[in-house]
């Protein structure tokens, strides 16, 4: 790859849109160019002044309030629309609410230790990270800023995912996107391991015990361990230590 | 309100004014809301950022006809504030950041904001500005080697103008 076409790239990389190939490629070029390894450098820099800065304007306490006010005299009949939008977003959250507690939590909740590791459940964890490293698919929220991905689940789904900082130990957060398996949204954290990639499935769990499993699917290692009231998954093609590792970080 | 935070937000930063950010907020809501039965399903934060977006432009077209939505012109700053290379001796990072991302046309702080601040991927932040996926690209770039520059050049600009 020439400098140029590896200048292009670089904001794409930083921003986490170049697929696995691309982003393998920058990176080999990388390895050979201390000026773009320069260019990269400053950018982050940026960004992370960017963040630190905390530019994102506080919304008025009183806006809020006006707009509603102002909706409500702007339409005649004045309550019949508002009701609407309001029923639309009640039954949303109603058909959420259910779909949650009906689906995910029975089907996880008998979760033993047999059952993960037999299950499908498994194998849709690795194939849902293999998958996820496809063109496109890594992260929908791209960020490694906990305080940006953190709120990026808010009403997506109805648990909160730990998000945690662990540049410093070693893995980068790179962001976050929502994966359905078995038919149930979970969050996935995304972090970085060297040159790879490891994905944090996290579910809710409400019964069960603080087990921890470990297994290897088609070269991909795994280990889930509990937290709380949610159960947590990582996948990678990275060692198992390193998997270990991110696991005492994360329950810590 | 839903997503009023981020819709307030981008509106401040692509009108450069809180008060203006919240008239031309309450004006979104309200477009928002009379199309709300055309609303297609889908991504409703993308899908209200394009109307706040949107609201924000006709405003600026009306008000503020004389800046251009696109040209890296510094000079075009309407409050008079300090410039960046002043406040790079004299404000605080922050000040700083905020002039810098100020100075850049409003079609280069939008993504900007919306890559920075709201975590949008580039399909997002694409759908939210109607622009294309490469245009994206090529327009974040290019506002941050300006932002860059005008980060790291202290009075390099007043000595252009003084010759």
């Amino acid at each position: 790859m020439a400098c140029e076409e590896s200048r292009e790239l670089l904001h794409a990389y930083l921003d986490g849109e170049l697929d696995a190939p691309r982003a393998a490629e920058f990176e080999r070029h990388l390895e050979g160019c201390a000026a773009c390894v320069r260019a990269l450098e400053s950018q982050e820099s940026l960004r992370s002044s960017l963040q630190r800065a905390q530019l994102y304007e506080a919304t008025p306490p009183g806006l809020h309030a006006k707009i509603r006010s102002k909706l409500r005299d702007s339409v005649a009949p004045p309550s019949r629309r508002v009701f609407a939008w309001q029923l639309l977003a009640a039954a949303a959250a109603l058909i959420l609410a259910v779909g949650i507690s009906w689906k995910i939590v029975p089907r996880f909740r008998s979760g033993t230790s047999t059952s993960l590791a037999e299950s499908a459940l498994a194998a849709e964890l690795v194939d849902a990270h293999i998958r996820s490293l496809q063109p496109g698919h890594l992260t929908d929220v791209v960020s490694t800023d906990q305080h940006t991905v953190k709120p990026w689940f808010d009403g997506k789904i109805a648990f909160a995912p730990p998000v945690r900082d662990l540049a410093e130990e070693g893995f980068p957060l790179v962001g976050g996107r929502l994966d359905v398996l078995q038919g149930q949204t979970v969050a996935a954290l995304v972090y970085g391991r060297r040159k790879h990639f490891i994905s944090v499935f996290v579910w809710p769990e409400r019964a069960g015990e603080a087990e921890q499993y470990t297994g290897t699917r088609n070269g991909y290692q795994w280990i889930s361990w509990r937290q709380g009231e949610l159960r947590l998954c990582a996948v990678s093609d990275t060692n198992r230590d390193d998997l270990v590792a991110l696991k005492d970080f994360f329950s810590r | 309100m839903p997503h009023l935070r981020a819709a307030f937000n981008l509106a401040r930063w692509l009108l450069r004014s809180r008060a203006d950010a919240e008239d031309v907020a309450q004006e979104a809501y309200l477009r928002a809301f009379r199309f709300f039965p055309g609303f297609q399903g889908g991504d409703a934060r993308a899908w209200l950022l394009q109307i706040v977006r949107n609201t924000c432009y006709t405003w600026l077209e009306k008000n503020r006809a004389m800046e251009s939505p696109v040209e890296f012109a510094e000079e075009q700053f309407p409050s008079g504030g300090p410039s960046p290379e002043a406040l790079a001796v004299t404000g605080s990072e922050r000040e700083r950041l905020s002039r810098a991302l100020e100075t850049l046309p409003a079609r280069s702080r939008e993504v900007l904001v919306l890559r920075e601040m709201e975590g949008c991927s580039y399909k997002e932040i694409a759908s939210i500005t109607s622009i294309p996926i490469g245009t994206v690209m090529s327009t974040l770039s290019r506002a941050r080697e300006r932002l860059q520059e005008l980060l790291a050049a202290p009075g390099r600009k007043e000595t252009l103008r003084g010759l």
